[in-house]
């Protein structure tokens, strides 16, 4: 299904909003970002199942909604359990015809990290393994923020959190962040990507990708967190793009058993630029700093050895 | 009630005025906007709009269109400040 991008520019994103404003979420907090051009891809006809979560609880206040299309929101365990009953539900309608079998219908799991890596892995995992044609879209701030920021399985190896505190014991996380896009990718799924929103054309043509795909998809998009991660609101965009631009992201899609890294990196940054700007980082050493630099170098390795070309280019400043 | 408390109508969280959240006010300078959308596409809220506004600058430019921003709901985040390449939003205090 390659071919030419759907979205080039930034002129071909719709103007169409189905996302309404008013909306609780904090200032400067880019899944609002993330959702809006979701829906802008995805269109009116589209059922979106939600996760618990930020963006559950926030756009969704009684009586309140930002939602213009038809939204569920069932637990935090089973979105993918939920969105394969809504699947499944429309092919049984067609089948009886009280629906016109030629609509085309959009069905859309939206998770956290939470919902997706810890509580609700068992059932995006049925979900995969029964082929049910939903994209699953995964928006990742490597904790769970929603409750006051306690650790997630996509915390970062020494982040602090309110459960993983820095003192004399503990300095921040100290397991590894769960590579949920490659267990997802072990299921034999048709389509599965990584992105964030910095790279919004390449996000969107994802979404597109992932919808147009017959069978499961899965969409992981990277969302920095104006509150857990401790930066000011205004450089959420420019904290997933250091995230690009040191290498501690890569934005990658496997196109049914296709691998390619869409957003290539020529002078790769040291990562002290994107960790210094957050205050969940804060208490690094400079040897802690360089620790996640080595790794970061040999996930680089491993990828461009993987393509079989630099992708990603040497480490620069 | 309706049964189920299903929200009857779509969208409706618009009537939720969350302007008064904002300490800080972007500012569009009209005449050193390049309408490049940057803004408009990174906005979460969504509050940036697009309107069929025509605009001549003082260098004589003619634009078809306009970038406007919603300040009943503008947080007041400054992800468009930080994102504009011309540097055409001011981020001006707000004191009530």
């Amino acid at each position: 299904m390659s071919g030419k991008p759907f979205f080039r520019t930034i002129f071909d994103v719709p103007h169409e909003e189905y996302f309404s404003p008013g909306h609780g979420l904090c200032a400067g907090c880019t899944a609002g970002t993330i959702a809006k051009l979701l829906l802008k891809v995805a269109g009116p006809n589209t059922i979106v199942v939600n996760a618990t979560g930020c963006v559950e609880v926030s756009t969704t206040t009684y009586p309140y909604t930002s939602w213009n299309v038809p939204w569920l929101h069932v637990a935090f365990e089973n979105t993918a359990a939920a969105a394969s009953g809504v699947e499944s539900a429309i092919i049984a309608l067609k089948k009886k015809g009280i629906m016109d079998p030629s609509t085309k219908v959009n069905v859309i799991a939206l998770a956290g990290d939470g919902g997706t890596y810890d509580i609700g892995l068992q059932a995006l995992s049925g979900m995969l393994e029964r082929g049910h044609r939903v994209m699953y879209v995964l928006y990742d701030n490597e904790a769970y923020m929603n409750t006051g920021i306690q650790r997630s399985g996509s915390t970062p190896e020494f982040a602090w959190t309110t459960t993983t505190p820095v003192g004399s014991q503990w300095k921040g996380k100290m397991q590894q962040k769960k590579p949920i896009a490659e267990i997802v990718s072990a299921h034999g799924t048709p389509y599965v990507a990584t992105s964030n929103p910095n790279n919004f054309t390449d996000m969107m043509n994802k979404f597109k990708k992932g919808l147009e795909t017959e069978g499961p998809s899965f969409v992981h998009v990277l969302q920095p967190c104006t509150t857990g991660w401790k930066f000011d609101p205004r450089y959420g965009i420019e904290i997933s793009r250091l995230a690009t631009e040191t290498a501690m992201w890569i934005n990658w899609e496997n196109d049914h058993g296709e691998f390619r890294v869409t957003v290539t990196v020529p002078r790769r940054r040291h990562v002290r630029n994107y960790l210094r700007m957050q205050g969940r980082f804060s208490h690094l050493t400079e040897q802690e700093v360089n620790e996640i630099q080595d790794s970061v170098n040999k996930k680089v390795e491993n990828i461009n050895r993987l393509v079989g070309k630099t992708v990603i280019g040497p480490l620069v400043e | 009630m309706p049964a189920g408390a299903v929200i009857m109508e779509p969208g409706n969280s618009a009537e939720r005025f969350t302007g008064d959240w904002r300490t800080f006010k972007p500012v569009i300078n009209q005449d050193k906007c390049t309408r490049c959308l940057r803004c408009w596409v990174f906005c979460p809220e969504p509050a940036i709009s697009i309107v069929d506004r025509q605009y001549t600058s003082s260098s004589g430019r003619a634009w078809k269109n306009s970038v406007e921003i919603n300040y009943d709901y503008c947080k007041g985040c400054g992800i468009c400040v930080e994102e504009c390449e011309p540097k055409a939003i001011d981020f001006i205090e707000e004191v009530k």
